[in-house]
């Protein structure tokens, strides 16, 4: 058996031929574990038509492109998806396979991991490459994935190893890797697969299906400003909406006030909402819940406006106003306007 | 009774309020130092086997794999409307991961023979992995239906679900036997005290046995005939270990996990650091003066 390890694989999702955004973040991070381990970082991309997708595929970085189009991979069902891919797998052997923790991603991914006899650590927060000595059986490996995520609703963050045979697969949750930017210079390799997709995989059949373009991308603002539960009703999320508006913002919130019917579940920000990362985060009346900071404490300012001295939000803020949100927001609505 | 339908649930520990200490050395949780709950999705798993057997008639088989407190969850099963129960429980089943996990529940469900269709919640809250599910439906090798939020019509050959994806919702038909991971899309119902009060008494064959020592009573007879009376009135959980069920000891367990975990930390707060300001309109000002000085706004 050869020594050499296997390459970077990243499941590419898409939607109608447009590729997600974690995806694009995945190859990113994938293009710096590959550089790590010495091995090229390689892009599987499976639907029914995938014109165009390739190009900006090589441009992210990908060296080469696994293309696999059949009409029995649109609409996604996760079976002819996993047959696919394990085929693809089982020729190759890539050393890790990434995929997004999106829906599609992780009923996909288990499927795939289960077949291949595979680990798997599903919403992965970081990834690292370094050696892992397993103390218990006593027994050393090099160059593994550190597979690294929050456990226990957010209370505890563990380090995760594969130590069966590779792939190392993991889900990541989409916001939490740097998206780099395409360099349209670059090209790569595409190599054209035709799956072989017999009728065991085809029995889900997908009858009706809605789907609305959601009220808000918050993992697209660069300025998000944030209401919780000391909003204290939908109505007064008025100041909100107002304060955004007024600094060219998007609207976030606090599973508090989701739950209690103030706005859109889109706009939840946190470990059951999306994670985000924009330039400003201003959180209003949220007392920092560690599933709420899960999805925003990477944000590069933070100002916290709450009443309670001791409020967690306070621990990951840049700037604490200690105040009532009421009197706090047309202060800065004021200022701003005043200022430019 | 046209169906046989398998719910498969957890104990888990709620994770609302736990420490570094509920961690043992070697990565793994100590379970008896949290306070152990019905895992919430799994709850609406069963709530959704309760309605297909109101709507069509159905045995609701409640399994569980965990330590022999796990019974817990089965007794609330009873009382909710299950049927029939089952708790795997074996020292060698300790550690395991999702896949040796989803491997065990595979030679349980083989075990119980012929069913139409199983039922787990989507995730658990200890590990929200949601990963036990669609591995168990390819361990038996049938088509998986995640994310369900209700089943619109069930027929000798074939289920129709509705499913959540993101940002809208699908509606899905596939041949069974299937497995249908379930979200929070239903309210589970209250149990009545009455129910309540009678499943209470539900035991496993270590409790049974463990009654009768607490009160030095060791008639292996008088322990069969207690036995078959609690059959008989639905008071029985089953207790199956890795060898009932047959399963290949190198696949449970820590031995058949193939992620290992390498270190745990504890999320603590770091000690607050940031610049105060004043709730007052200088205070405020001077805020937004500097934010539009550094380029973060204007
Ligand atoms: C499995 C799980 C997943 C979760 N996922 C998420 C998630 O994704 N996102 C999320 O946000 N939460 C999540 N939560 C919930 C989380 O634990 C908290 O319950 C929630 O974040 C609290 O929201 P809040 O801060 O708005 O409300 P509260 O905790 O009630 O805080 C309200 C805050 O407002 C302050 N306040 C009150 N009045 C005023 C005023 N006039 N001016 C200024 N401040 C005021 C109070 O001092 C308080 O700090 C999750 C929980 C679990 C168990």
């Amino acid at each position: 058996m050869s020594n050499k390890i296997g390459n970077v694989w990243i499941f590419i999702e898409q939607e109608g031929g447009k590729i997600a955004n974690v995806s694009l973040e995945l190859v990113s991070k994938g293009r710096e574990l590959a550089a790590k381990l010495g091995v090229a970082t390689e892009a599987i991309f499976l639907g029914g038509d995938l014109s165009g997708g390739v190009d900006t595929l090589h441009h992210y970085g990908c060296d080469k492109v696994y293309m696999v189009e059949s009409g029995k991979l649109e609409p996604f069902t996760v079976l002819p998806y996993a047959k696919s891919i394990v085929d693809l797998v089982k020729e190759h052997r890539p050393n890790i396979l990434l995929f997004g923790a999106t829906n599609k991603g992780r009923e996909l991914g288990p499927r795939v991991a289960s077949e291949l006899m595979c680990g798997l650590t599903a919403d992965c927060t970081d990834l690292q490459i370094d050696d892992f000595d397993d103390k218990v059986n006593k027994k050393q490996y090099k160059n593994k994935l550190m597979q690294i995520r929050p456990a226990f609703g957010g209370n505890i963050i563990a380090t995760i190893v594969n130590t069966w045979e590779d792939p190392q697969i993991v889900t990541v949750r989409p916001g939490v890797m740097k998206l780099d930017d395409p360099d349209t210079s670059r090209k790569g390799v595409c190599v054209k697969i035709k799956p072989e997709i017999t009728s065991t995989e085809t029995v889900v059949n997908v009858i009706e299906r809605v789907q609305q373009e959601k009220e808000v991308d918050l993992q697209a603002s660069q300025i998000i400003v944030s209401g919780g539960y000391g909003v204290g009703g939908q109505a007064n999320f008025k100041l909100i909406y107002d304060l955004a508006k007024t600094l060219g913002g998007d609207v976030g919130a606090s599973r508090a006030a989701v739950d209690a019917g103030w706005i859109d579940h889109d706009h939840q920000v946190g470990q059951t909402g999306v994670t985000v990362r924009p330039k400003l985060y201003i959180a209003c009346g949220i007392s920092g819940s560690i599933q709420h900071r899960a999805g925003m404490s990477d944000s590069s300012k933070i100002i916290a406006i709450n009443t309670d001295p001791d409020a967690p939000i306070f621990s990951c803020a840049h700037y604490g106003v200690i105040g009532d949100l009421n009197e706090v927001i047309p202060k800065m609505i004021k200022a701003f306007k005043s200022k430019v | 009774m046209s169906y046989t339908v398998i719910v498969f649930v957890k104990q888990v520990p709620d994770t609302q309020n736990i420490t570094g200490e509920a961690m043992k050395p070697d990565g793994t949780v100590n379970r008896a130092a949290l306070p152990a709950i019905f895992n919430p999705e799994d709850l609406n798993a069963l709530e959704l086997g309760i309605q297909l057997k109101e709507r069509y008639g159905a045995k609701l088989i409640v399994g569980t794999m965990g330590p022999p407190n796990a019974a817990e969850v089965l007794r609330e099963s009873l009382y909710r409307g299950a049927d029939e129960t089952i708790l795997l429980t074996d020292r060698a089943f300790a550690g395991a991961d999702t896949l040796a996990t989803s491997y065990a529940l595979s030679c349980c469900a083989k075990k119980i023979g012929k069913f139409d269709l199983i039922l787990c919640g989507r995730q658990a809250i200890d590990g929200d992995t949601a990963q036990v599910g669609p591995q168990l439906a390819e361990k038996l090798k049938i088509p998986q239906v995640s994310y369900v939020e209700n089943v619109e019509e069930l027929t000798k050959k074939r289920v129709r679900a509705r499913r959540s994806i993101e940002g809208g919702f699908e509606v899905v038909e596939c041949p069974l036997p299937a497995l249908m991971t379930v979200v929070e899309a239903n309210d589970p119902r209250p149990s009545n005290v009455k129910k309540i009060m009678l499943y209470k008494k539900a035991k496993t064959r270590t409790e049974l046995s463990k009654a009768h020592s607490d009160a030095n009573y060791t008639d292996a007879e008088l322990l069969k005939e207690e036995e078959d009376n609690l059959r008989k009135v639905g008071l029985w959980i089953e207790e199956l270990s890795a060898s009932d069920i047959g399963a290949d000891v190198e696949r449970i367990g820590l031995k058949g996990s193939p992620t290992k975990v390498k270190n745990i930390q504890s999320v603590v707060l770091t000690g607050a650091d940031f610049k105060v300001v004043d709730p007052t309109e200088a205070g405020v000002n001077s805020l937004m003066h500097e934010l539009i000085e550094d380029h973060t706004l204007g």
